[in-house]
């Protein structure tokens, strides 16, 4: 993370900015979609390969059988802000802002549908951060009931003034790198980031190969409590997770690790340790790698997941980066250091505002 | 491998100026008198109290004042439904708001003002005063966003075995964005859908298609216009179908990008 020096106005926190993108210049095909959000969405799908692979997907599938389902939480809005700073002396957007596809939420869609020549089902889930999490179900359910044969799931969010300075009106920004679960955290630093996977029915066999990565279960709920706080027992994040092991015919002492939302807000953390400590063993590994990338909002999911795939593959469970000293709240699963260790399931929890939350379950294949 | 989904309408919501509830739109979709003109007056539903009314946008409103006569005709507490929220551009009037603040005196941003700006917003306020716990979302989908969250609640209603709340809404765009933003109607809607039902108001099979969407459903000429200014009235002809209860097939095209290969959502309604 570094120091911000991103916002219009001077805003003393640290940020996680994607280096880069103001050089990034999108493909022609693709300039009257352009926006910072879409830049790193553009940057995100020439990563690993995975435009070769989502072309290879359609030739497979064909267009309209493989499913878009995208999440953010703010969109391109950086650049309806921008529209707003350029007005011109009519006080209307300029002739270059005049791109309805850039200025509203289902922007990144939109793109995506395009750039990837995509026709099948496609929405843009914006439920703030729990967004890109949510993808992944409504993908499932598309899978299952046999709407599409694939599904390309992800999610976007970029650094815009909206959020630094709304988080900052909310008094949850902290002034220096997150501390996610440090007894002494002062708020959440924010971040940018894009992800993308395929995901695909499994075979009637039920058979894949060894290492596969699995999407065993998932769970969504509601607080039913506030619009920016979480409930104070927790009960909506439970309720995600009993859904999320339920659907996964799991049981607790069989999860491995948990990528855990902590964002170092007061609140979240407490909820969140205490729902951890009181529900998993201590053999169950959990941390917040927040304090890596900063709280990247609405594609926080899809970066988590991301996270935890990579964990179940290597057998390397995160630690928690610049906590300290551990809330009294935690249990013995939150750990602060990197380990080392054979992980078979392991959980994904992603909370947003509006009390929405949303628990995904994975798994490698051999142990499915 | 293509499916179809069968479900049933339990309840239906409708809230506009002119249609504020289904009784008068009942007769507006049936052409049997016209629409009212009325400026928009912020609905008051029923499940807010009366500060939450007072600090609730009113993309929220519009959505809740739907919501709670679909319920009501379904005979369904609020609580026990999952729900999918739709919205092209959430509350248009917030982020004028939002953008307007941020290009001048980005500090003195509202934090009442940026919560509310969350696309979820009328989700959170509904699970909220109602006091549900079960899933809820919030998408977008552009022009094609009432057929994307009608495909989206039925896929839940079907793959889950349970009745879901489908709204969809969108207020008209102010500011600067209503220069870009094709909307100036404010419109809001609302099924209960259920897998399956006893004394159904109508049954739905729906079934994606590869080809543009080409069969369209009859509507009264006074409402062409209405259906074209907001994403959300493209609920109209199926209304206007349930409205006439008659047996009827017709499209709804599942993006409106003519760059790509043409697909609809094709919705079968019957009695």
């Amino acid at each position: 993370m570094t120091a911000n020096s991103f916002s219009t106005e001077p805003l003393e926190c640290r940020i996680g900015r994607v280096a880069g993108l103001e050089q990034l210049s999108l493909p022609d095909a693709l300039a009257p979609f352009d926006s910072r959000n879409h830049r790193l969405a553009w940057l995100g799908l020439n990563q690993d390969g995975f435009l070769e692979h989502a072309q290879a997907l359609r030739e497979r599938h064909g267009a309209a059988r493989i499913a878009l389902v995208l999440g953010t939480s703010t969109s391109s809005i950086g650049e309806t802000e921008r529209a707003y700073r350029d007005l011109d002396a009519q006080g209307r957007f300029s002739a270059a802002q005049n791109r309805p596809q850039v200025h509203q939420p289902h922007a990144l869609g939109l793109f995506l549908a395009h750039a990837l020549g995509l026709a099948g089902p496609s929405l843009t889930i914006a439920t703030a951060c729990s967004s890109s999490a949510k993808v992944f179900a409504s993908a499932e359910r598309l899978l299952r009931l046999g709407l599409a044969d694939a599904a390309i799931v992800g999610g976007v969010d970029t650094l815009c003034d909206s959020v630094l300075f709304g988080f900052n009106s909310l008094e949850l920004v902290s002034n220096e790198e997150c501390r996610p679960f440090d007894a002494n955290r002062r708020g959440l630093s924010l971040g940018e980031a894009a992800g993308f996977a395929i995901l695909e029915r499994m075979p009637q066999s039920g058979k894949v190969e060894k290492g596969t990565a699995l999407l065993i279960g998932y769970g969504e709920s509601s607080d039913a409590h506030h619009m920016s706080a979480p409930h104070p027992q927790g009960r909506g994040a439970e309720r995600a997770l009993d859904d999320a092991l339920a659907r996964a015919g799991i049981r607790e002492s069989q999860v491995d690790y948990i990528n855990l939302h902590g964002t170092a807000s007061r609140q979240n953390d407490e909820v969140e340790a205490a729902l951890i400590a009181r529900r998993f063993p201590a053999t169950t590994r959990a941390s917040s790698t927040k304090g890596w990338s900063g709280h990247t909002l609405g594609a926080a999911g899809i970066l988590e997941a991301t996270i935890t795939l990579i964990a179940l593959e290597r057998g390397f469970a995160p630690g928690t980066l610049n906590t300290r000293e551990l809330d009294p709240a935690c249990g013995p699963q939150i750990r602060i250091d990197n380990s080392e260790a054979n992980l078979r399931i392991a959980l994904s929890n992603s909370f947003g505002f509006g009390g929405n939350n949303c628990c995904l379950a994975f798994a490698r294949a051999d142990a499915a | 491998m293509s499916a179809a989904l069968e479900l049933a309408i339990e309840g239906i919501g409708v809230c506009a100026p002119g249609m504020t509830d289904w009784t008068t739109a009942y007769a507006v979709l049936r052409g049997e008198s016209a629409r009212a003109a009325q400026p928009f007056a912020r609905p008051a539903p029923a499940l807010l109290a009366p500060n939450e009314h007072r600090r609730a946008p009113d993309s929220v409103l519009l959505a809740l004042a739907a919501a709670e006569q679909a319920c009501a005709m379904a005979g369904r507490a609020p609580r026990d439904l999952q729900n999918v929220f739709a919205s092209a551009y959430g509350d248009l009037a917030i982020n004028d708001y939002l953008c307007a603040v941020l290009a001048r005196t980005p500090l003195e941003l509202s934090p009442t003002k940026f919560h509310n700006s969350v696309h979820n917003a009328p989700a959170g306020y509904w699970t909220i005063a109602s006091g549900c716990m079960a899933s809820s979302t919030a998408l977008s989908a552009g022009s094609t966003t009432f057929a994307a969250g009608l495909l989206e609640a039925a896929t839940i209603a079907t793959s889950e075995a349970t009745s879901v709340l489908y709204v969809a809404f969108d207020i008209a765009a102010t500011g600067p964005l209503a220069d870009v933003i094709d909307c100036d109607a404010p419109f809001g809607v609302a099924f209960v859908l259920a897998p399956a039902a006893k004394q159904p108001i109508a049954r739905l099979r729906l079934e994606l298609q590869v080809h543009a969407a080409t069969e369209l459903a009859p509507l009264p000429a006074a409402l062409h216009a209405l259906r074209e200014r907001n994403p959300a009235a493209a609920s109209l002809p199926l209304l206007a179908a349930v409205a006439r209860g008659e047996d009827a097939g017709f499209d709804f095209a599942l993006h409106a990008d003519k760059d790509l290969p043409s697909s609809a959502l094709h919705l079968e309604i019957s009695f």
